[in-house]
């Protein structure tokens, strides 16, 4: 198995303040992997940085084979502007940025394939929807389709189940297990450790520190659950810079 | 009678540059007015308009009533108030409207200063700057107002994109591209040369209505961005022919005359515009079956 991800004495945070300390280890390419932890524990900062949206705060990040914008993300609030006068149609074809750029024209095998996400979400019908028309469901769909015409090789999704219905969990969560039998490398964050155990094969359980990471069986222990509930969340305003040696 | 309001003031070389410039005027301010409104920045827009205001009288003080120097002295002004305030904003924590605001003080307080020690009245540099400008509209004046509108169309179709993302999703532009800090900028520097544009046609302190009311305007008719960048031409059209008729019949100035036009339109489409009008809140029939 070739590593799609290193990470080598990673440490990313805010203001100096580590949010996730000292993460060493590799995502294989074309792995599933669940990250874990309770809230604050640097799953969203971890997301970020993988994306090379924050610089590390020290150590770094080997993306063998692809830049960070090649990298597909979904945030855990995305910043979408639902009062913006576009529709569902224009608001998925953004996906196809990596392909289109600024000027490239929107041809009939991009618009088979724009058609083609939103049947995948179940979105068919809703072309000509204003976003602002949309429930919280139907827009995760919508991000979805998104997803699914960006074609990328590595795909993060912050917390995408969070406060959508079972139905529409299950219809995107059978994306992610497309994705995942297309070879495409997946994180996850969530919190539904059922899910996780039964989709996921692989996991990091982070609380600010890597807890425990490598086959979801393994990593979801009660013992190790129990070590993840105990971080502190808050930062220490006090805190004295941190004597673990950078390497080299 | 009609004919006599529409065609007689046809007659008139100024009314008919008027005319020519609104058209111009009106095919780049209206989408730069919708684009100001989504991203939130309508108030910028005013703000903006009161800092090209020294450059243009740095521009009158060097050269009188020089149509070309005064543009570039305006243009010069605003794009330095707009990329400053854009780029500090960007590069530090400051909100862009906080930065805006520093700017356009220090730019007045800069302008008022040049004009004290050049030793000009202040009382007749405001005349100039807010008062006939509107009425004589000259060749030259046509000649900026349109150069400027094919430039924006031009740069506008160039940053389409990135500006309607930027918008909308953010987040999403800036994983997937570097164009929106240029994107961004590139608008800021359309604003100050419409706001040029809207200073030769209506004066500084009006002008600017022409480019933000009929945005809000369109907003009450659809929730297409598409439509609404028309609707907002269109209404912007209509509003600068009625100040520049109105200012010929009744010798009032084109730029406020304009700008109640535009207000009354956008009165209307409060009462009645099917997206989110009053009218629609007070009455708004039986609810569907699904």
């Amino acid at each position: 198995m070739t590593a799609q991800l290193r990470f080598q004495n990673l440490t990313l945070g805010y203001d100096r303040h580590p949010a996730v300390h000292h993460l060493d280890g590799a995502v294989e390419a074309g792995s599933l992997t669940a990250v874990v932890g309770p809230n604050g524990a640097g799953k969203s900062t971890l997301f970020k940085g993988i994306v090379g949206a924050i610089e590390p705060l020290a150590g770094y990040i080997e993306r063998h084979g692809v830049k960070p914008e090649e990298i597909a993300y979904l945030p855990q609030v995305a910043e979408v502007d639902r009062t913006f006068p576009i529709n569902v149609y224009d608001m998925v074809a953004m996906g196809l940025w990596r392909t289109k750029g600024l000027f490239g024209g929107i041809g009939r095998k991009d618009r088979v394939n724009v058609e083609r996400a939103l049947q995948a979400v179940g979105l068919t019908g809703f072309e000509r929807r204003a976003i602002g028309t949309l429930s919280g469901g139907q827009m995760q769909r919508a991000l979805f389709a998104r997803l699914l015409l960006q074609d990328a090789p590595v795909i993060v999704l912050d917390e995408p189940f969070a406060a959508v219905d079972a139905k529409t969990a299950d219809d995107l969560v059978a994306l992610v297990r497309r994705w995942y039998d297309e070879k495409r490398t997946v994180m996850a964050a969530l919190h539904d450790l059922e899910l996780i155990k039964a989709t996921f094969p692989r996991a990091l359980l982070l609380a600010r520190e890597p807890i425990a990471w490598g086959p979801t069986a393994e990593v979801l222990t009660p013992e190790n659950i129990g070590k993840a509930r105990r971080m502190c969340e808050a930062f220490d305003e006090e805190a004295t810079a941190c004597a673990v040696p950078e390497m080299a | 009678m009609l004919s006599h309001l529409l065609f007689e003031p046809l007659g008139d070389a100024s009314v008919r540059h008027s005319l020519a410039a609104v058209l111009a005027l009106a095919l780049s301010a209206g989408p730069i007015g919708v684009f100001l409104m989504l991203r939130r920045m309508s108030l910028v827009g005013d703000a903006m308009a009161h800092a090209i205001l020294p450059g243009v009288a740095v521009g009158f003080l060097a050269a009188g009533l020089n149509v070309f120097a005064m543009t570039l002295g305006g243009l010069a002004a605003g794009l330095l108030v707009a990329l400053s305030a854009g780029a500090i904003s960007r590069a530090t924590k400051l909100q862009e409207d906080a930065s805006l605001a520093v700017f356009l003080l220090v730019s007045l307080a800069l302008g008022v200063v040049i004009v004290t020690i050049k030793g000009i009245s202040v009382d007749q540099l405001m005349t100039f700057l807010f008062g006939e400008t509107a009425a004589k509209m000259t060749g030259e004046k046509l000649a900026v107002i349109a150069v400027n509108a094919t430039i924006s169309l031009a740069a506008l179709a160039l940053i389409y994109r990135p500006l309607v993302l930027g918008c909308v999703d953010p987040g999403f532009l800036r994983s997937v591209s570097r164009s929106d800090g240029i994107a961004h900028l590139t608008f800021l520097a359309l604003l100050v040369l419409n706001l040029i544009s809207a200073f030769h046609a209506f004066g500084t302190l009006l002008g600017v209505g022409i480019i933000i009311i009929p945005a809000a305007t369109a907003r009450f008719w659809t929730r297409d961005i598409s439509v609404m960048i028309v609707l907002a031409i269109a209404s912007a059209i209509v509003s600068g022919f009625v100040g520049v008729l109105f200012a010929f019949h009744t010798g009032i100035p084109s730029g406020p005359a304009a700008t109640l036009a535009a207000g009354i339109l956008y009165g209307a489409s409060v009462l009645v515009g099917p997206v989110g009008g009053l009218m629609w809140h007070v009455f708004p029939g039986r609810h569907l079956e699904a």
